[in-house]
């Protein structure tokens, strides 16, 4: 469980993120959606401790993020942001490797080996495992990153726009792939999203947030309707239930 | 460089090794050459004579190399180096000022030891000052970063410059030797204090060496693994602030040496592990600075201060790197 208590971020005189409290139960997929400087980002990485809160606390399963060793904290909580750039020459190997480090401190034992073998496996890296990352697609690069993360083994995996640069086969295969790792392995997956349809689709629970606070948070059904996210958005959306999944609908206004 | 594409992640077993063999052997010969070549009087004298200065290399050799790692790492670039930020001339003013403020009785020529020990506590508190301000929010961009630490190094070279002029001629005359790089006039009194010196900033960058690598992946990953981000950057500070010091103490400011070692030691070794990287620019500095000293003076009998050459290939370097950045 992860228990954001009275959250606020300012610099300076503007407020990015207002005194938002929120519990993200364990397991399942939740999604965090909203318009552009709406303060997604930045919650995840206070949460995830990349970014020092400026009111508040958070707390993962009982540990306060600014406070706890930082070690223990990534056995439980992984986060992976948007923009991904190393300029280092890594194998995709490497880099799921360094995913153990949390656990061993960097030296690899026969046990991480089969950990970074699954994590490649999850993604179907295999026939790129050995490849350098500069010189790889960078839908392949974030699947690399993203094996990273689920290498990590942690009970809670934070994404920030997960969706990035992937093409449509490969947007679908990742959430595929995420919604699996909560299905299957038990994880506890919270990402941010700008597409609503794959919230929509995908996801178990569903967080609005808009200014800096959280506008509505529930389920697919009761957030995925026409006058909630056309209310979030400033939008018209239509929503349409097809094939018993609501879709919505804003491409072209009349 | 067909053979960069074999990687061996675990076991380690890599062609690195070899490399780092080879390099290693070069610079065996150089410092071979170097304590051989020429020595045509009683060997009683030309080894203690020569081993002096040989030690001195080494050291400076393994200082600015590790140094120039190290920053290059915490500041994730390849272009700054604790030189090109200021940090040599920064310890030269802290000189100036020591001589300056207690007069030559306090200084070198009557407890080195005690200066030296003075210098460098001072050192490291203000790189450490310097860095937390430059650094201490997320990450800027690396032109403004290079801007500001070209610009610092130049306020500290003039602020030294002008103490200088403040002091008595007398005292003047002890400083001047160390405001210049030069191996030939290495302060070899200094060599055990600053032997224990550079052991010591080694212990403490043994001791958080494996979190090296993972540093270089970005403050974020590196955060999100765990390492103490911060308490990382500052002892790795402390450790880089010790070894600038220790290699300006012995011979005098060298800008843009760590710059190529540290450079061509990625190149050659075609990995980013910190395990190659940095052995291999100790071992690239020891070859440059050995090797080159030997081939000046004993095999060409030039009189030229090896720094000069080496100073010139590495600014050759910089540029490079400037360039190269800017098409991309």
């Amino acid at each position: 469980m992860i228990e954001i208590q009275q959250v606020s971020k300012q610099y300076g005189e503007s407020v990015v993120v207002d005194n938002v409290s929120l519990s993200l139960p364990a397991g399942g997929v939740t999604a965090i959606i909203g318009p552009n400087g709406a303060g997604k980002s930045t919650l995840l990485s206070m949460v995830s401790r990349l970014l020092p809160m400026s009111t508040g606390r958070v707390l993962v399963e009982g540990l306060d993020v600014t406070r706890a060793d930082s070690r223990e904290l990534a056995r439980r909580l992984a986060i992976l942001r948007q923009d991904n750039h190393l300029p280092l020459r890594l194998t995709a190997r490497d880099l799921v490797a360094f995913g153990r480090y949390p656990h061993t401190g960097g030296r690899l034992t026969l046990e991480d080996k089969d950990h970074i073998d699954r994590a490649i496996a999850y993604l179907n890296l295999e026939p790129l495992a050995d490849r350098y990352l500069d010189e790889m697609s960078g839908g392949q690069r974030q699947r690399a990153f993203v094996a990273m993360v689920l290498c990590q083994d942690t009970r809670y995996v934070l994404l920030d726009e997960p969706l990035n640069s992937l093409d449509m086969k490969h947007a679908v295969a990742m959430m595929g792939t995420l919604r699996r790792a909560a299905d299957e392995l038990g994880k506890t997956v919270v990402l941010v999203l700008h597409d609503i349809n794959f919230a929509s689709t995908y996801a178990d629970r569903i967080v609005a947030m808009r200014a800096g606070r959280i506008a509505r948070q529930g389920t697919p059904a009761e957030l995925v309707r026409p006058e909630v996210l056309s209310e979030l958005y400033e939008l018209p959306i239509e929503v349409h239930e097809i094939g018993g999944r609501r879709i919505c609908v804003y491409y072209r206004q009349p | 460089m067909a053979e960069l594409a074999i990687s061996a992640p675990v076991s380690g077993r890599a062609p690195q090794a070899w490399r780092l063999w080879l390099l290693g052997a070069f610079a065996l010969a150089c410092a071979i050459a170097f304590m051989t070549l020429g020595a045509n009087g009683q060997w009683s004298f030309v080894i203690p004579f020569r081993g002096a200065k040989l030690a001195a290399m080494v050291l400076v050799a393994y200082a600015v190399a590790v140094s120039s790692v190290l920053f290059q790492t915490i500041t994730h670039n390849r272009i700054l180096t604790p030189a090109i930020m200021g940090f040599d001339a920064l310890y030269l003013l802290i000189q100036a000022v020591v001589v300056f403020g207690f007069g030559q009785a306090a200084t070198a020529a009557s407890h080195p030891v005690a200066a030296f020990l003075l210098e460098v506590g001072a050192m490291t508190a203000f790189a450490c000052l310097l860095f937390r301000w430059l650094f201490s929010d997320a990450v800027r961009s690396l032109h403004l970063m290079m801007l500001v630490g070209i610009i610092f190094g130049l306020l500290f070279r003039s602020l030294s410059n002008f103490v200088v002029r403040l002091i008595d001629p007398n005292e003047f005359l002890v400083l001047q030797d160390r405001m210049f790089a030069s191996f030939n006039t290495v302060r070899v009194g200094l060599l055990p204090i600053a032997l224990a010196a550079v052991c010591a900033a080694s212990l403490l960058v043994w001791r958080m060496r494996r979190r090296y690598d993972v540093l270089a992946l970005g403050r974020d990953i590196a955060v999100n693994l765990g390492v103490d981000y911060r308490r990382t950057l500052m002892l790795t500070l402390v450790a880089i602030a010790v070894l600038v010091s220790v290699s300006t103490a012995l011979v005098g400011p060298v800008t843009f040496f760590g710059l190529l070692v540290s450079n061509l030691a990625y190149q050659v070794m075609g990995s980013d592990r910190h395990r190659y990287t940095v052995a291999a620019a100790v071992l690239l500095s020891v070859i440059f600075l050995v090797g080159g000293q030997t081939l000046l003076e004993r095999v060409l009998g030039l009189n030229t201060t090896v720094s000069v050459v080496i100073e010139f290939l590495g600014g050759l370097m910089f540029l490079v790197l400037i360039l190269r950045r800017g098409r991309r």
